[in-house]
């Protein structure tokens, strides 16, 4: 089955889903946070007939304190590198029962969560592994908050360049990560799965139609979804929103998807906003000199660049 | 009555995993656990076993996976050796805590390092406290019947446990033996289909694997622990049963001349046909020796061990695994320890052999039985057979 031909209810202003959140009020996540937000609504547009899977991390330990669960819907949670294979084992489970007529009438989506760390870094095999064995009804979302956040703001493969963190300090020999961001979409496409997709909570309707298209789609996806930390970014809780629409309008994070191989971006940056404007709102950026920030823009820019080709040489092909 | 057929012990561990009509098989391969899942490959490939076939990329999935289909409600097996079933480590100590039942055979395999794919129990016993049921085959026809019961035990709602059902590698996996295989309508009638109470369902959710805090992680220890020891009764009810519809009685812990003898060899697996043959010969030259093999080895089936040591004056406890740094090895340490408030007091004294691979021949028996026989107790364990 194409991705490009799933077909799916869009979810609009007007048609925005109604009743309680999958993920109940209460939890312990920071003011502000916007992995929490992605979270609920990316829940929310998968209606209530579905399971999930949650790696060990910042939103696994705010949502459930024995005996209190913040999950609707069937949840499980095993350890911290393992959201894919756990995932993959439930996903077999509902298939074949389903095969043998002791399972439930309609296909049930299996939604894996993880965050940078689970998914970039100690997770990247098991992810590996089960988008290349190409479950039917898999649905994994990368929550990046660029660090791991939960153990005290350590740096991972998804922190950004010169970021500073508790284990990629600034300090007089050091300007912060010194590696560039990892590329785990473009890990995810490489396994030639029908879907892959880019998404932040600050375009809501947009995340949650890009939830809705993994689910309509035979074969796995990936989502990858930037949820801002304003405790581990250092920045003012109410600022969760408008950093992710800075991140999408200085093409530091663009929204695309990638559809049977082929690209097409969500949100197209003609004109983009002063990178500057990103970085000073964060602590973690703080350090940044003029010099720094033009390294970082010439990356960022290149990187669009190649994205805009992408989609010239391999766009998304009509639905049937 | 059915004709037993000539079939190695790895296929008729398979052979089982097929008559239980197993939903989910989630594997990667390891020598010597190999054949097994090759078999159950070929049976799922020629619709033999309605079963998904999940091709893992590492036993630390293979168990993670395993853990997530079994938590959906399917009848769920893997297999593993050695190095696998230290990588999965993580995932067997989380499996009982969650109660999900899942039925593991281990082909087992001597850990690393030096790198060796023989056999010795090193695997098994590194997990030994991560609260799964453990069982030991001697033979073919037990290694296909336990797993058969393996999945009757895992699954009985009173326990929800995950089950190791252990066969020593190569020297027991590989062999080819008569063995009897079951008529499906007999198994049906055995092993009821998999109803677990709570499992991931959409029209009753359930949260699984919370974060315990220490106000409930203490809780959760004991709860997982009163829940191993009450698997016993269960383990005898299934046996029992199980004689029922096939006619095979086992028991936790078997005896072989042991009624009567003054020195007794305890032991687990398949080195139990060796020693046997030992007693025999040396009973021919009336010597008065026994053997008593632990069929289950968690839990620790501490009454049954004092029965069948009663009138023993002198104990070899016999482990294929050496815990470095310490007096015994985990059987010898378990049997001390047992032996410590009992009234029963033999002189033991604990022996370290078929470490790797290494020949376990009836001549390491007797030198055992000699030595035991004298009544001198030797405090630290004896490794046998070292080359000087």
């Amino acid at each position: 089955m194409r991705a490009v031909d799933a077909t799916y209810e869009k979810v609009t202003n007007k048609t925005f889903p109604k009743g309680p959140d999958m993920l109940a009020s209460g939890h312990r996540a920071c003011q502000g946070c916007g992995e929490v937000l992605a979270l609920r609504l990316l829940l929310k547009a998968l209606g209530t007939e579905f399971i999930a899977v949650s790696a060990t991390g910042c939103m696994e330990v705010c949502t459930g304190p024995f005996p209190q669960s913040a999950w609707r819907m069937p949840w499980i949670h095993v350890a911290f590198e393992n959201a894919a294979a756990v995932a993959s084992g439930v996903e077999a489970a509902t298939h074949v029962l389903r095969r043998k007529g002791r399972g439930y009438d309609q296909r049930i989506p299996v939604i894996a969560i993880a965050g940078d760390g689970g998914t970039a870094d100690i997770g990247l095999q098991a992810l590996s592994g089960a988008l290349e064995r190409y479950h039917e009804n898999f649905i994994y979302v990368c929550l990046d908050n660029e660090a791991y956040m939960n153990t005290g703001i350590q740096r991972s493969s998804e922190t950004p360049f010169m970021a500073s963190t508790t284990t990629s300090p600034v300090g007089s020999k050091s300007k912060g990560q010194y590696t560039w961001k990892k590329d785990m979409p473009a890990i995810a496409a490489a396994h030639h799965i029908p879907y892959v997709a880019t998404a932040t909570p600050a375009y809501h309707l947009d995340l949650m139609n890009k939830v809705r298209r993994a689910a309509a789609i035979e074969g796995p996806a990936y989502i990858h979804v930037y949820s801002p930390c304003p405790t581990g970014w250092r920045m003012k809780p109410e600022l969760a929103v408008e950093i992710c629409r800075l991140a999408v309008s200085t093409r530091i994070f663009p929204l695309y998807e990638v559809l049977d191989g082929r690209y097409q971006i969500s949100r197209k940056v003609d004109n983009p906003s002063p990178i500057a404007d990103y970085f000073k709102v964060q602590g973690r950026f703080r350090h940044l000199k003029e010099d720094d920030i033009a390294i970082i823009t010439q990356r960022v820019n290149g990187d669009y660049k190649r994205l805009v080709e992408l989609t010239e040489k391999f766009p998304v092909e009509a639905a049937e | 009555m059915a004709k037993p057929i000539g079939m190695e012990v790895s296929l008729a561990v398979a052979e089982a995993v097929k008559l239980a009509n197993t939903d989910v098989v989630a594997a990667y391969p390891i020598t010597p656990q190999t054949h097994i899942v090759e078999h159950l490959s070929e049976l799922v490939a020629d619709g033999e076993l309605d079963a998904a076939y999940i091709p893992v990329e590492s036993e630390h999935s293979a168990m993670s996976s395993c853990i997530g289909s079994s938590a959906a409600g399917a009848r769920t097996f893997t297999a593993t050796s050695s190095q696998g079933l230290a990588l999965m480590n993580e995932m067997i100590y989380i499996d009982p805590i969650l109660r999900v039942p899942i039925v593991l055979a281990i082909a087992n395999r001597a850990l690393s390092a030096p790198i060796n794919i023989w056999n010795d129990h090193s695997d098994i016993m590194s997990v030994r406290d991560a609260g799964w049921i453990c069982l030991f085959a001697e033979n073919g026809q037990e290694a296909l019947d336990l797993t058969l019961i393996a999945f009757r035990v895992a699954e009985d709602p009173q326990v929800s446990l995950p089950v190791s059902m252990n066969i020593d590698g190569f020297t027991l996996s590989h062999f080819i033996e008569p063995i009897l295989i079951p008529e499906q309508a007999e198994v049906d009638k055995f092993l009821p289909p998999f109803k677990p109470s709570l499992q991931l369902d959409i029209k009753n959710p359930i949260s699984i694997g919370l974060l315990g805090g220490p106000e409930c992680y203490t809780e959760s220890r004991k709860a997982a622990d009163d829940v191993l020891w009450n698997s016993k009764a269960q383990i005898v009810k299934a046996f029992d049963e199980f004689n029922k519809v096939f006619g095979r009685q086992y028991q936790v812990v078997e005896g072989y001349r042991h009624e009567d003898a003054e020195t007794i060899v305890l032991l687990m697996g398949s080195i139990a046909e060796t020693a046997m043959t030992a007693v025999d010969e040396l009973r021919q030259s009336g010597q008065k020796v026994g053997l008593v093999r632990l069929r289950l080895w968690r839990p620790f089936p501490e009454a049954e061990i004092l029965t069948a040591l009663s009138k023993a004056k002198n104990l070899a406890v016999i482990d294929r695994h050496a815990v470095l740094g310490s007096s015994s090895g985990p059987v010898g340490l378990e049997v001390k320890s047992l032996l410590l408030n009992s009234p029963v007091k033999p002189n033991t004294s604990n022996y370290i052999l078929g470490l790797g691979g290494r020949d376990v021949t009836r001549d390491d028996f007797k030198y055992i039985f000699e030595k035991a026989s004298s009544g001198q107790v030797q405090t630290r364990c004896e490794f046998v057979g070292v080359y000087e």
